[in-house]
């Protein structure tokens, strides 16, 4: 082992953690400008030019801020239990491709900390240690509405931790891989979220549930449980749990860019312009970030419009809904790509060829998606004040 | 009702916050640079007034420290003489003190004085950063003069002003 790629690895997931640190600072103001927009309103933009600076009062308030540990809580476990929720929230990225490789010092420099060949079994695995740190917290805390905020997560995280997983699996099928970079370079043509649009729009659903942000904020409802599992906190760890969930929020958003967006490609359609990421390497974490800002504002649009659904619905629209649905498109997908293997049938319109298998895969899954919300209307109009 | 009521409603909704993103201007207002003006019957802190000539309005008479229902006023009156004259007729408010942290703003002391010397103005801006300064006194709550020699006390000629309450016409509304 060359003492090099040690450095270059430390280098590399230090500088991960800080981005995703800064990227947690600004993601509060840019989170909170863009919701007083949205309220016709203007928002912070007092502490500094346009409140640039505002993260940084923030953080020192919140730093200065007196800590109480209630009484009754189990100390060790309450003060665990945040940095078991921050850790896996910077951790998580560690196998994302942030763009392609330059040369440095005679050096290749790949843009991602890790090359793991099972990637998304990584980020499953890390996504769901995260639920530990918030049932902890909530359970530590000896007190009744942070149980029930972390017991409200726990139920909600693994519920949609399953179509989550089918979600993924509609991408590793598509990009014929595990290896996130790998499934970067099979958008190179074309985006996962082109093929299947509706495993597309599933994934940034079930990752709202994932973050617990609108409209899945149950963790967390104010008029319910004034604050879920962070209620006994304050002070910084009180921020360590914020700073969890807007970096989870940056993560989840990286993730659904890598694997339909795709990741720190320039869109199929520039891939032999200057545009290109293969011209210029720094382009790619510059497409990554525009389509992480996209996503992002995508969830605070979300969290701004819609109201907090109830929580029998949350489960019943979990497993009842997009479960089965994910597990159609999977199928759906995974029977296409085998029908093209199989019976390899080309058509050919204007200059492109088109395989015909795959190309039923976005109709065949829109369908289904439709199929789904005629099926929740049926229910909802068949009961109308009842459960869906 | 149809079918894809669910979705055509929630992007509705999703069409109604956009629109609203890109809507000016914002209802906010900067508020130290910019201020709303307040209404015209406002109840703001109070002004002691003057006449145009420069004479002080109050006799001391102590009726708006009757009428406070807070108990916010004091008011200790001392004698005029024509050598040293502050206000017109017998006595004039030698101390006039007004406790702004137990004053109610509910303008009944405005009501119940007779030359019509305190009125709540339009100032709303009050801070204190300890008990002391929240109590405000003559100086603080005179009007200003627009020249040097209509500040009280002066010498006026004898026999002018002997009258304390001026003549008015009873108000309107």
């Amino acid at each position: 082992m060359d003492w090099i790629l040690w450095i270059e690895w430390i280098v590399k997931g230090f500088v991960l953690c800080m981005l995703l640190l800064a990227g947690f600072a600004y993601l509060t103001l840019y989170e909170r400008r863009a919701l007083a927009r949205i309220q016709v309103r203007v928002g912070p933009n007092r502490a500094g030019p346009q409140g640039v600076l505002q993260p940084i009062a923030d953080a020192v308030k919140l730093i200065f801020k007196e800590e109480l540990t209630p009484a009754k809580a189990y100390k060790a476990i309450f003060l665990m239990a945040p940095i078991l929720t921050v850790v896996p929230s910077l951790i998580i990225a560690a196998v994302i491709p942030l763009g392609s490789s330059f040369t440095l010092f005679g050096r290749v420099i790949h843009l991602y900390v890790a090359d793991i060949n099972v990637g998304v079994l990584y980020l499953t695995s890390i996504a769901s240690i995260a639920v530990y740190g918030i049932v902890l917290a909530g359970w530590s805390s000896n007190n009744k509405y942070a149980m029930l905020g972390g017991l409200r997560s726990s139920a909600q995280m693994i519920s949609y931790e399953l179509s989550l997983g089918l979600c993924f699996v509609i991408a590793i099928l598509l990009g014929d891989s595990m290896n996130l970079n790998e499934i970067v370079a099979a958008q190179k043509d074309m985006w996962f979220a082109v093929v299947q649009p509706a495993g597309a729009l599933a994934f940034l659903i079930v990752t709202l549930a994932e973050v617990n942000r609108a409209p899945f904020d149950m963790p967390e409802a104010e008029q319910e449980l004034t604050a879920g599992y962070h209620a006994e906190y304050s002070g910084m760890k009180f921020a360590l749990f914020f700073m969890a969930e807007y970096q989870k929020m940056i993560v989840i958003s990286m993730i659904a860019a890598t694997l339909f967006f795709g990741g720190y490609r320039e869109f199929w359609f520039l891939q032999d312009t200057i545009f290109s990421v293969d011209r210029y390497w720094f382009l790619g974490p510059i497409y990554l970030f525009l389509k992480v800002v996209v996503l992002l504002f995508f969830m605070i649009w979300v969290r701004a419009t819609w109201p907090r659904i109830r929580y029998d619905r949350l489960m019943a629209f979990g497993w009842k809904v997009l479960l089965p649905l994910t597990l159609f498109l999977a199928f759906i997908t995974a029977v296409g790509i085998l029908l093209q293997q199989q019976y390899p049938l080309m058509v050919s319109l204007w200059i492109f060829n088109i395989p015909v298998y795959i190309a039923i895969i976005p109709f065949l899954s829109a369908a289904i998606a439709l199929v789904a919300v005629a099926l929740i209307y049926r229910e909802l109009r068949r009961k109308s004040h009842g459960r869906i | 009702m149809g079918v894809f009521d669910p979705i055509i409603e929630l992007s509705r909704g999703l069409g109604e916050t956009l629109r609203s993103f890109w809507r000016e201007p914002t209802v906010t207002v900067q508020y130290p640079e910019e201020k709303r003006t307040v209404r015209p019957r406002f109840r703001g802190r109070h002004v002691l007034k003057r006449y145009e000539n420069g004479l002080e309005k109050c006799i001391g008479c102590s009726l708006c420290a009757a009428a406070c229902p807070a108990d916010a006023i004091f008011v200790e009156a001392s004698e005029n003489t024509d050598e040293a004259r502050f206000s017109p007729g017998e006595r004039y408010a030698s101390t006039y003190e007004i406790n702004m942290l137990r004053c109610i703003y509910c303008g009944f002391c405005e009501d119940a004085c007779p030359t019509e010397a305190i009125v709540l103005g339009d100032n709303y801006e009050l801070s204190f950063t300890d008990r002391r300064q929240a109590i405000y006194d003559k100086d603080m709550l005179l009007e200003p003069v627009p020249m040097a020699e209509m500040l009280t006390p002066r010498k006026v000629e004898p026999g002018l002003f002997t009258r304390s309450v001026p003549q008015m016409k009873d108000p309107r509304d």
